[in-house]
């Protein structure tokens, strides 16, 4: 079976050539949410260039559209495009922008204007409790996010619908483009919150993807109740002098520094393996 | 006169539709029964969603249902439909190309003396001003009834503004020139052209005839269709009659008004007078009290079609 350990890192370095190249892109976040998905789209979700016109495939949404280098690695790796076409990533006229766009083969629907994801999922999921259909619908968000007025709304139709056919993930990697999350707009008492939503409320390490597995495998057997997973991140996991670093939640690296993440990611990859 | 409001036709046409296609659901935002929806909600209560109030969550729910294959019918008052939810509108709708249809009910001053906060004078502005979303306001029943069995055909994004009261007729029961997005000539005519939308079309065909007397041949087209706007009924007017007079129960900027002066100044320009609400917040009073205050009646369209003629 497949290192998926030793592809987050592979994958990182797909990241990392895109935003070298394209000189622009939310690193930080991006290798927040690597191993969020790679659990879902190596283990969790039936989804891929196969199925993905059947009604009946699972869906995802990147509410925190921001980090949507992640996500164009991913599905390049899984086949949905060529992998050829990353080097197109926020070049002149490309398809593949900054944010999610539906043109491009495996994205469900356009996002980027955040507390949005969550209510498009929740539509998502009322249309599988209505047709009858086994499909499951993934939505990850920011932790800076959950200031969004509109996640509670999506969040109090969630529950209120008892959705188990939706689960959400909280990237809660603690820092957001100010600083802390604590500093600009708490979210330590989110658990309370979810809950009082009518939510099922799990945690995972989310940078460790057997954590994230088990999660959602437990989120599958929550009924009548939609589960939110809150993924303890690190921001910029996996390169040192990214990790937990508010500047890099959008920095570019210089040579010297693309370099260096070059070779701590093949070095953590070694390890992996 | 007629009674029944365009509210109650939409709910018709989508109940008897709903009989046969169950993809067909509507949203509302607590909204059911301004937006007079009771009935499709009691036969067909497995495709009504009540999301209670919460109009950004509302058109977001409505565009997840409509990637997955059903086709959204957002029922919920224009004030906030077309400015609290504009992003949604925006993003979830018109840019991920969601068959959402976003129903304004009570729009332009049909909440009267409630103020501002319930008025859409602006609404065609804003949604107008998003990309891939159109723009429809009908002007009685039987067109409202022929423009929603030409929505249920396509599956693009389009907001629908009516008001709340019962309008007169304009059109003969099984005789409507409804060409989707072709605006309709209610009156002939040749010396000038009234182009209006929603409820001024009635004002504008009153007004016509009464000109007919004073001997001046006014045309009057029916702008349903306010995005995409009829570019060649415009400027066939701008070339046939001398001038052209538009009103609409909306502010003059970024309306009907501005899009036609727009297509006149470029294409062919000729005179033209836009009669609308003022960009302030509109005085106290039922419907036709604001539009009596502010010259949006058939009085005021005689007296400017006199001056222009003169």
């Amino acid at each position: 079976m497949e290192n998926l350990t030793a592809k987050s890192f592979e994958i990182r370095q797909d990241i990392l050539d895109i935003i070298y190249r394209a000189k622009t892109g939310h690193i930080g976040g991006d290798f927040s949410v690597c191993d969020i998905l790679i659990a879902l789209y190596y283990k969790q979700m039936n989804v891929s260039p196969e199925n993905i016109n059947d009604p009946n495939r699972d869906r995802f949404i990147l509410s925190k559209g921001h980090s949507v280098e992640v996500l164009y690695a991913v599905l390049a790796s899984k086949g949905f495009f060529p992998k050829e076409d990353l080097k197109t990533v926020s070049q002149y006229n490309s398809k593949y922008i900054g944010h999610p766009n539906n043109k491009v083969n495996g994205i469900e629907m356009n996002s980027g204007s955040l507390g949005h994801g969550l209510s498009v999922s929740v539509g998502m999921a009322l249309a599988g409790k209505m047709n009858k259909a086994s499909y499951r619908v993934y939505t990850v968000m920011g932790d800076g996010e959950l200031a969004e007025g509109s996640v509670w709304e999506g969040a109090m139709a969630a529950g209120h619908f008892k959705l188990d056919n939706l689960t959400a993930v909280v990237d809660r990697n603690r820092l957001q483009i100010s600083g802390s999350t604590e500093e600009v707009m708490t979210q330590d008492n989110q658990d309370d919150r979810w809950r009082s939503f009518g939510w099922y409320v799990l945690h995972a390490i989310g940078n460790d993807i057997n954590s994230l597995n088990a999660a959602f495998e437990k989120a599958k057997t929550i009924k009548c109740k939609p589960t939110v997973i809150i993924a303890d991140t690190i921001k910029g996991y996996g390169v040192s002098f990214i990790q937990n670093s508010v500047p890099w939640h959008h920095k570019v690296p210089t040579e010297e520094q693309y370099t260096q993440a070059t070779q701590e990611l093949a070095q953590r990859r070694d390890e992996a393996l | 006169m007629n009674k029944v409001a365009n509210r109650q036709v939409i709910c018709d046409v989508l109940t008897e539709k709903a009989n046969t296609d169950k993809d067909i659901v509507v949203l509302c935002s607590d909204s059911r029964g301004s937006a007079s929806m009771g009935n499709f909600v009691d036969a067909h209560p497995d495709q009504f969603v009540e999301i209670g109030i919460a109009e950004q969550n509302i058109v977001s729910i409505a565009a997840g249902l409509a990637s997955c294959g059903k086709k959204s019918y957002v029922a919920s008052p224009a004030c906030f439909l077309s400015t609290r939810s504009m992003e949604q509108a925006k993003v979830d709708v018109a840019y991920s190309n969601t068959n959402v249809k976003l129903i304004g009910i009570s729009g332009g001053v049909s909440y009267g003396a409630l103020g501002m906060t319930h008025h859409s004078a602006n609404d065609i502005a804003t949604m107008a001003s998003i990309p891939n979303m159109r723009v429809y306001l009908p002007s009685d029943r039987i067109q409202t009834k022929a423009l929603f069995e030409a929505l249920l055909k396509d599956n693009k994004p389009a907001y629908i503004r009516i008001g709340r009261s019962a309008v007169e007729d304009i059109y003969e029961e099984g005789n409507v020139p409804f060409v989707m997005d072709q605006a309709t000539t209610v009156v002939q005519g040749s010396d000038l052209t009234i182009i209006a939308c929603g409820e001024m079309v009635k004002p504008a065909q009153e007004a016509a005839q009464a000109l007919i007397e004073k001997n001046i041949s006014c045309r009057v087209l029916d702008m349903y269709c306010v995005k995409p706007i009829d570019k060649e009924a415009v400027v066939k007017a701008a070339k046939e009659t001398k001038a052209i007079i538009t009103i609409e129960e909306h502010t003059a900027i970024g309306g009907l008004g501005a899009m036609v002066s727009q297509i006149v100044s470029s294409q062919c320009p000729i005179k033209v007078i836009n009669i609308a609400l003022p960009d302030a917040p509109v005085i106290a009073g039922n419907s036709n009290e604001v539009f009596a205050y502010y010259g949006l009646t058939k009085e005021n369209l005689i007296q400017k079609a006199l001056e222009l003629m003169a």
